[in-house]
Order: structure tokens, then sequence, then C-alpha cells
């Protein structure tokens, strides 16, 4: 590499990294501060933290929203994978002609906007709701449903599951396992990384959800955390140190997760292209 | 669409694995027993999606042909779509996305392109720093970044006051109330977003590339642009064509970063398609029969865009 090539490139991904970074920085150094110095451009981390996190525990119900984003989050995540995990590897051991026909019959629903599908959902919800209320709208079960089976999942599973040694499903044949035993004791086990990589795009993808719960949840006591910020963004008179609090305990969790397990979480991004 | 199932059918079929093992008459037993045990394992996430999406997609279809508030709909034929000709509101709203769309994806692309080529580079020093950290934007929920950067680009925000500080400009720009300058600010939030994401696709179909390939066009006198026009981008084609697919039909579905940095103003200049059938239904009086014919014409968007781009990328697969 020539010297005046390699001093663009690193002046490039300096700047670049810079700007990626910088609103993350703005957001932590902000939550420090009080409302004030942040609309001065204060730029160097205060001492208000604690502060911002009692106004914010104060005038919002930051502790239910967790909950109730995590339950949704929990719940998705467990049900999709074993959904998923159960057709990839149907479509795949068991492969037939008809089946692939399904499948790419199945893959077709990724082409759908949810902007297509709210309203429609909206009102086959709304009219479960009277018949059985704890499904129907206004529901943390109404949330997850629509959501939890996604053709991509689907198709990841069915895509790792090529790389499964299938000689090992014959010997559990004839050790007298099951077809759900095989499933269960030996595919599962030997697909970790598959499930984690799935778990974290389901997780986060659950846990950043906006428009659904927006249109699906009613009562203040539902919110989730997405629908929380947006309401504190939307508000006349902001206390963006508040916000800013309130939006570094949102990201935690992907953060933590990215950092602790990138490997898997940009595996799972990949899946669809392998 | 067609890249995916395309990529999917190989693989070895299951049953040709046994096959050599078993005798014929125990081998048709099992392959029938396999069926049915085979299709019992896809049943329910095939029921999941019909009953999820395509069953709500016939609802949109049949609640295009009707209108009312609320629930008092009755069919009136074509009516909505002639409607939705005559709509400023719509039109306006297509008008934004196709902005967003022709602007922002080849943007993002090429900023995408060019720092994977970067950072492919061997001989590159901090490497694992400078990717996690354009990577890292992919971290932050949409809703949480979208707030962050209403209030960076805010009339008094930290963006007017650095580039005061810099001489750049004289007076502060007003980004979220000035009709262009709004959706400048909706597409410098995506891209920031999603660049790093689709860095990380060429990244590792770069690293896929056999480096001989290279040395050969170096040998034969190639310089850097021609090896990039000649080699990197033919190369990354299809998933190139794969990314700018995803990031067409995630930017014809825009909504939670314009319902949250500038919901929809000044005067509907950022509203998307997606806001609009929220707007329709759950803002203003509810109609949602005629919002189900503007969510029809996403859905046909969505198909007319990904045919132009595989035309685009040649049919080579």
């Amino acid at each position: 590499m020539s010297k005046v090539n390699s001093i663009i490139s690193y002046t490039v991904l300096v700047i670049a990294s810079i700007v990626s970074i910088f609103p993350f920085l703005w957001m932590i150094v902000s939550s420090t501060n009080r409302s004030a110095d942040v609309t001065q451009g204060r730029l160097l981390p205060g001492s208000h933290f604690f502060d911002n996190l009692r106004n914010l525990l104060d005038t919002v119900d930051l502790v239910p929203a967790l909950m109730n984003s995590a339950k949704i989050s929990i719940f998705t995540t467990v049900l999709a994978l074993l959904i998923a995990s159960l057709a990839g590897y149907g479509f795949e051991i068991f492969q037939s002609k008809a089946k692939d026909i399904v499948f790419n019959i199945l893959l077709l629903s990724m082409m759908i906007p949810f902007a297509a599908l709210m309203v429609p959902l909206f009102r086959m919800f709304g009219k479960i709701s009277p018949v059985a209320p704890f499904l129907g709208i206004d529901t943390l079960t109404a949330v997850v449903l629509p959501t939890v089976t996604t053709a991509f999942l689907i198709f990841f599973f069915r895509q790792s599951t090529k790389m499964f040694p299938k000689d090992i499903l014959e010997a559990g044949r004839i050790d007298g396992l099951n077809e759900l035993g095989i499933f269960f004791r030996i595919y599962v086990p030997t697909m970790k990384t598959t499930y984690a990589a799935g778990a974290i795009i389901t997780f986060m993808a659950s846990w950043n959800s906006y428009l659904w719960p927006l249109v699906v949840l009613q009562s203040p006591e539902n919110q989730t955390i997405p629908l929380l910020i947006s309401n504190l963004g939307s508000s006349y008179s902001p206390d963006f140190g508040v916000i800013m609090t309130a939006i570094v305990i949102a990201t935690l969790p992907s953060a933590l997760i990215f950092f602790i397990m990138q490997k898997h979480f940009v595996a799972g991004m990949m899946g669809s292209v392998k | 669409m067609n890249v995916i199932p395309a990529k999917a059918t190989p693989g070895l079929p299951a049953e040709k694995q046994g096959k050599g093992r078993q005798t014929a008459a125990s081998g048709r037993k099992l392959r029938a027993r396999n069926a049915v045990v085979g299709w019992s394992f896809i049943t329910v996430a095939a029921l999941m999606i019909v009953l999820f999406y395509f069953y709500p997609m016939i609802q949109a279809l049949l609640l295009s042909f009707q209108s009312g508030t609320g629930a008092n709909l009755s069919y009136v034929g074509l009516d909505n779509y002639a409607r939705l000709l005559k709509d400023p509101t719509f039109l306006t709203t297509v008008k934004n996305t196709v902005v967003y769309l022709i602007v922002q994806v080849p943007v993002m692309i090429i900023l995408a392109l060019f720092l994977s080529v970067l950072l492919n580079n061997k001989a590159l020093k901090f490497k694992g720093f400078f990717r996690t950290a354009i990577f890292l934007p992919c971290v932050t929920s949409l809703v949480a970044y979208s707030v962050i950067f209403k209030y960076l680009f805010g009339q008094d925000g930290i963006m007017n006051i650095m580039l005061m500080k810099l001489s750049l400009i004289s007076e502060p720009i007003s980004w979220l109330t000035d009709p262009f300058w709004a959706k400048i600010t909706i597409i410098i939030a995506i891209t920031w977003r999603w660049t790093g994401y689709n860095m990380i696709f060429y990244l590792s179909a770069l690293q896929n590339i056999d480096n001989s390939i290279y040395e050969a066009a170096k040998i034969d006198g190639a310089n850097a642009f021609q090896q990039f026009f000649k080699i990197t981008i033919p190369m990354l084609k299809p998933i190139i064509l794969f990314t700018s697919i995803t990031s067409t039909i995630g930017t014809l579905q825009l909504f939670d970063e314009v319902m949250n940095i500038t919901a929809g103003g000044p005067a509907n200049a950022t509203m998307t398609i997606s806001q609009y059938i929220y707007n329709l239904s759950f803002k203003y009086t509810p109609d949602f029969g005629y919002a189900a014919t503007v969510s029809y014409a996403i859905v046909i968007m969505i198909v007319i865009f990904s045919i132009i781009q595989f035309r685009v990328a040649g049919d080579k697969k």
C-alpha cells in the first residue's frame, strides 16, 4: 500500500468511525448532564446520571415497560426458535418436491410489508377480543402471535441444517428414538450455535419492535420500551438528560448482547446469504 | 423472490442417503412414514404464516374494495383506487418514499462498498476497531436512534452548534422544519443506521474472493480502480443485489424513523406511505378500506422495484 493511499484509508476510516460512534457518545454524555447543559451543547460527562434516573423513574413507568418488553421478547424468542427450527428441520431432512413448493410459497411472505398487514391484523384481533379477551387487542399475546413465525427464520434454520451430519439421525433411529426424540436429543444440542444466532436476531427484533405494539397496545400499563421512548421523545418540553437516560437503559440489552456474542450476532445476520 | 429459493434448492435430499442401506420394501414404508413425519414438523409454521400473513393479505384485498368509517364498511367497487390516484397526500407520500429510495439506497451501498474495500486491506491496522465502530449503529433500536437524531438535528441541537463553531454555516439550518432539510435529515439518519450493516455483508463476500485473482490483475498492470470495477464489483454482484433488494423493501416500509424524527412534517414533506396508512387507520377518522388500498400500493411498488433490480443486475442468477 502506497503512503498516500494508506493516509487516505486511515483518514476515511477514522472519520467513518467518529461519525458512527458520536451519537452514542452524545447519548451517554447527555444522560449524565442536566437538560439545560445538553441544550448548551455540553460534550463533557457530568454528574447528574442518578438525578436523571430518579426523575425518569418518577415521571414514567419505566420498570413495568421493561418487564413488558422482556416478557414479549423472551416469549417470542422461545416460540419462534421452536416453530422455525422444527420447520427448517422438516423441510431439509424430509425434503420432497411438494415440501419445496410449500417452502417457496412461505418465503413469499417475506415480501409482504407489515404496513399492509397491520389493518387486517388489527381487525382480526379486534374480533377475537370479545370472545377471548386474553389474546385480543391490548394484550401482550396479541403482540407476540403475528410476529412469532417468520419465513426468514425458517429459511435460516433450513440453510444451517444443510451442514448437519445426517448419519447421526440414522444412528438415533437404530437406537430406537422416535422422530421428536431425535429432534430434541440429537438435532437441538448439535445446532447450539444456530440457535444462539437465531435467538439474537429474534430477541433484538422483538425488543425493538415499534409499529405493531403501537397499533395493538393501548393501555399505559401495557406499554413497551420503544413506545415509552417514542412518547418521551414527542413531549413538548423534553428533559434531554432524562430522555437520554431512558435510551441508554433501552439500548443496554442490545449492546450487551452485541459485545458478548459478536460472532453469533454477525452469524445470525449473515444467515440469509450463506 | 427468486434469489432466495434459487439458493435454497440444492443440498442433498435426505432419502438419498439412507437408500443404499435399505431393501426396496422397507424403503417404501419408511418413505411413506417419513412423508407424514416430515409434514408434521412443518405444519405449525405453515399454519402460522398462512394465518398471520396470507390470510390478512386476502382480507386487505377485500377491504380495499370497501369504504366507511370504523366497522361500518360497505362495498364500493373500485372507488378507493380512483380516489388513490387523485389523493394529493398519497401522491406526496409516494414521492417522498421514492426520493428516499433513489437517493439513500445508492449512497449507502456505495459508501458501504467503499468502506468494506478499505477494511479488506491486509496491511490495515486497528481493523477490528474500525469494523466494530462502523457496525455499532446496528445495535440501536430504530425508535431510540430516531429520537437521538431528532435532538442532534434540532434547531439549537449539537449539529448546528458544531457547524456554526466550525464556521461552516452562519446561521442554524432548520434540519427538521424545512421541507428540504427534513428529508436530508431522514436520509442521513437511515444512512448512519444501515451502512455498517451492509458493509459487513460486503466484507464477508470480499474475504471469499481468491487473492490470486488480484495478483494476476496486478501483473497484467491493472490499477486499483480497474481492479475495483473489473473484479470486485462483478464478484460481489449477487450480494449487492441482495442488499439493494432488502434495503429497497426496508425503505418502502419506512415508518419508525419518520414517525419519531419529524412525525411526517413539515406539512407532510417527509411522510412515508406506511405512515399514511397508519394515520388513515388509527389517527384520522379510521378508514380501513382506503388504508388497505394504500397498502396494496406498497406491495405493488415492492414487486416493481424488485423486478427492476433483477433486470438491472442482469440475469446471471
